[in-house]
């Protein structure tokens, strides 16, 4: 993994790579710390809070960590006209997850929405660590989850 | 590399095009590699079937046909979207235009064996329908009704192959725009085509260039929005990941149409694939010298970028799209001045979606007059829309503009599956509406759909069958919505929020008919006075369902039950014979409907009782039905 100096030296001084850097460092540390947030800002002469306003803007950046994989379930139209939300519900309570909490306890995985994967042919339709896992229900989604917590008790 | 010029480019053209025919007399098979099909397993396909191929000592090419090739051979292509995505993975063989669908890995074998070698048909992954076998391609019934300009080469080319792109023809039009037409006759021809904005909004293309034109300004920008982010479209999707470069000609094309030197293209961060495909599209027209500075020696120079979205939906309006590629928070801002006046970076910007760009390279090829042969006169060429939801054939379909909409689902998409009956059609996603069996018989374009209250949107078509209630399909847009307002304006931020509290509300059997009244108030004031296109349109799913399906919502305000929701209505009873007059169940009653003596017989008030179920757990004695009604 680079460190976050290491990142933002491939991008130019400039405010419009904002976007850009902020990606990177969540695909890498998959968040955004205080602290990196504020080295980016350094980085590019602009304030904090312009930094923060981005970062809180956009669906895909998270100010919290996330756990080890990131199940998105899809929630397009498509997908909701083809039961994706008893998929969700399931996958919710196999991680035993309430409230806004979205990672489980042992920080394994994190379990989220996403409006639209454009897999629409392939309704409902879900990800795994940006995998699509085609024509799931609830039985075949908990199934991929536990096969992930074999291979990780494996190693 | 030497410097490409214009004749140098047209030897390309030339070798690409012998390169293609002498390709064309060897058998290819082509793989679809959309995100479909690869989800489906089409790369482990590619994969063993090349490994077939190396154990029987078959020599395997990816490219186009050399000279040096022997005859017997293969040649095996990742291609982009075919389209059938409900049965896929699909593989296409040439030159005999067979189809398989639901291929398997382990299938790879017998292919090779059977149909490359000696051209037998392997039954089982013939598609079929009412019996009817159809091994070739261009007879399913899906394909049939289609007339594939903008997809034409998604699904028969290699998306990543630009030597393929080109010989069919690729960057002739920018070759010819660049040097044999000037920057007005080029808006001219756009204009005269008659091509209209394909993102949702039907401008004028054409007009929206020339506009940009006469702009005087040191700097100008091209901007293709690929933030295809209605739930339910993937057409966009396909065509960045299928034919790239079509894209890429397009935006090339509007630059010297109207002298902008540098091009962006934003893509949603939920299309990995497609930015994968551009990046390496735009590689590769780098490397021949069709992008960069002075192009074939013309002095007229193109750069292009791809920007990542990051997951904002209000990101694919205008002005929130160019502010998110300068880096800052994706919201819309008051127009006018329009994004041909102050766009990107306060410059002059034209900017187009995805299928529009796409759709350039032929019309200046082809001319005007081409273009208007095809469609309806007030909405020229084709439409290609995304089928899914609760129909047989889901997949992404291209049809002349004023196709209907019978034609799409029942002759193209095959119908509903589960012989259920058909009840609505979302078209245009959450800023569209719906249309029902009345509008089955209505030419799709962009002026009659707006007559019937909905759009065509970027092209997504979510088909319902009778199993799905309006009311709720209404909330799930609305949340969609309210999840999405950027929260720049009042009557989108807090507007939306209010009526998502009622359809939500009215789902739980709990509104009145008085929420009736105050969503359609409410939808007007939001339409009337939000500040972009997204805001006005957010209503439209709610407006068009208690519209055309009131029912639906009376259901949930006037009977508390919904028999979609709900199923069947259920009333408890208590069974006098059984009951020994305890009193448990009027005790647990919540909703004290129970009344009776004890030690006499107990009685359930229907007009009280909420269904929940207590008095049937609490009773000793087993008393209590549920009897299902009529």
């Amino acid at each position: 993994m680079e460190t976050t100096q290491q990142i933002l030296s491939r991008f130019a001084q400039d405010r419009a790579q904002l976007i850009a850097i902020l990606q990177e460092i969540q695909t890498q540390k998959n968040y955004l710390s205080q602290e990196d947030m504020t080295t980016v800002a350094e980085y590019l002469d602009i304030s904090v809070s312009a930094v923060y306003s981005v970062a809180t803007f956009y669906e895909n950046f998270s100010l919290e960590p996330k756990g080890k994989h990131i199940i998105k379930v899809c929630d397009g139209t498509a997908c909701h006209v083809r039961k994706s939300q008893p998929i969700f519900d399931a996958l919710h309570d196999y991680l035993g997850l309430t409230g806004k909490r979205k990672t489980s306890e042992d920080g394994m995985f994190t379990l989220e929405t996403v409006a639209c994967l454009g897999a629409c042919g392939l309704a409902p339709a879900m990800t795994i660590d940006g995998e699509v896992h085609p024509k799931m229900n609830p039985d075949l989604a908990i199934a991929e989850l536990d096969k992930i917590r074999e291979k990780e008790a494996a190693k | 590399m030497s410097k490409l010029t214009r004749e140098s480019f047209r030897v390309l053209t030339e070798d690409a095009k012998q390169a293609l025919a002498a390709s064309g007399k060897i058998p290819s098979v082509l793989i679809c590699a959309g995100t479909g099909c690869i989800a489906g397993g089409s790369m482990k396909i590619y994969e063993n079937l090349k490994k077939e191929c190396e154990a029987r000592g078959l020599p395997v090419y990816v490219g186009l046909k050399h000279d040096n090739e022997e005859e017997k051979s293969l040649h095996i292509k990742m291609s982009g979207c075919h389209g059938f995505c409900e049965m896929g993975p699909l593989v296409h063989i040439e030159p005999m235009g067979i189809m398989y669908i639901h291929v398997k890995p382990e299938d790879c074998h017998e292919i090779l064996e059977k149909t490359v070698l000696t051209g037998e048909i392997i039954e089982r992954l013939v598609y079929t329908r009412d019996g009817v076998a159809y091994p070739r391609q261009q007879d399913i019934p899906f394909y049939k009704k289609q007339h594939r300009v903008v997809l034409a080469n998604c699904g028969t080319s290699d998306a990543e192959d630009v030597q393929e792109y080109i010989a069919k023809g690729g960057y002739g039009a920018f070759e010819k725009a660049l040097f044999e037409m000037t920057d007005e006759e080029i808006c001219k021809e756009i204009t005269d085509s008659g091509l209209r904005g394909r993102g949702g909004g039907g401008f004028p293309a054409g007009r929206k260039w020339d506009g940009a034109r006469r702009q005087n300004a040191e700097q100008k920008y091209i901007v293709c929005n690929g933030d295809e982010g209605d739930p339910g479209a993937f057409m966009d999707r396909s065509i960045m990941e299928g034919n790239p470069h079509s894209v890429i000609e397009g935006m090339m094309i509007a630059g010297v149409a109207t002298g902008a030197t540098e091009g962006y293209i934003y893509v949603r961060a939920e299309y990995p694939l497609a930015v994968d495909r551009l990046r390496t599209a735009i590689a590769k027209a780098e490397e021949l010298g069709l992008l960069g500075e002075d192009i074939m020696g013309s002095g007229f120079s193109f750069h292009l970028h791809i920007n990542r979205g990051a997951g904002a939906f209000v990101c694919g309006e205008g002005s929130a799209l160019t502010a998110s590629i300068e880096g800052k928070r994706g919201m819309p801002r008051v127009k006018p001045p329009r994004t041909i006046e102050h766009g990107l970076w306060a410059m002059p910007t034209v900017l187009n979606n995805v299928e529009t760009f796409a759709n350039v390279p032929g019309i200046i090829t082809n001319g005007a007059a081409w273009y208007r042969s095809i469609g309806t006169e007030k909405s020229p060429g084709t439409k290609t829309f995304a089928l899914t939801g609760n129909v047989v054939n889901t997949g992404l379909v291209e049809v002349p503009m004023g196709t209907t909409l019978r034609e799409v689902i029942f002759d193209i998409g095959g119908g509903i599956p589960d012989g259920k009956k058909f009840k609505a059609v979302q078209i245009g996603g959450p800023s569209g509406g719906c249309l029902t069996e009345e509008h089955l018989d209505m030419p799709m374009d962009f002026d009659s759909l707006k007559r019937a209250g909905a759009i065509i949107g970027s092209g997504g078509l979510v088909v319902m069958d009778e199993d799905t209630c309006m009311a709720e399909v209404a909330r799930f847009f609305m949340h969609f919505t309210q999840n999405e307002s950027c929260g720049k304006c009042t009557p989108c931020r807090e507007g939306t929020k209010r009526m998502l509290e009622i359809l939500e509300r009215i789902v739980k059997n709990e509104g009145t008919l008085e929420d009736l009244d105050m969503l359609e108030s409410l939808s007007d004031t939001i339409t009337d006075t939000a500040l972009c296109g997204l805001g006005q349109t957010a209503c439209k799913p709610v407006m068009s369902t208690l519209r055309h399906f009131r029912e639906d919502y009376l259901h949930h305000v006037v009977d508390h039950h919904c028999p979609i929701c709900n199923g069947r209505k259920r009333r408890l009873e208590i069974q006098p014979d059984l009951c020994k007059g305890c009193g448990k169940c009027a005790k647990n009653c919540p909703m004290e409907a129970i009344s009776g003596q004890i030690r006499g017989v107990f009685h359930i008030d229907n007009e009280k009782c909420i269904h929940c179920g207590a008095c049937w757990g609490a009773c000793p004695f087993g008393a209590i039905d549920a009897i299902e009604e009529e």
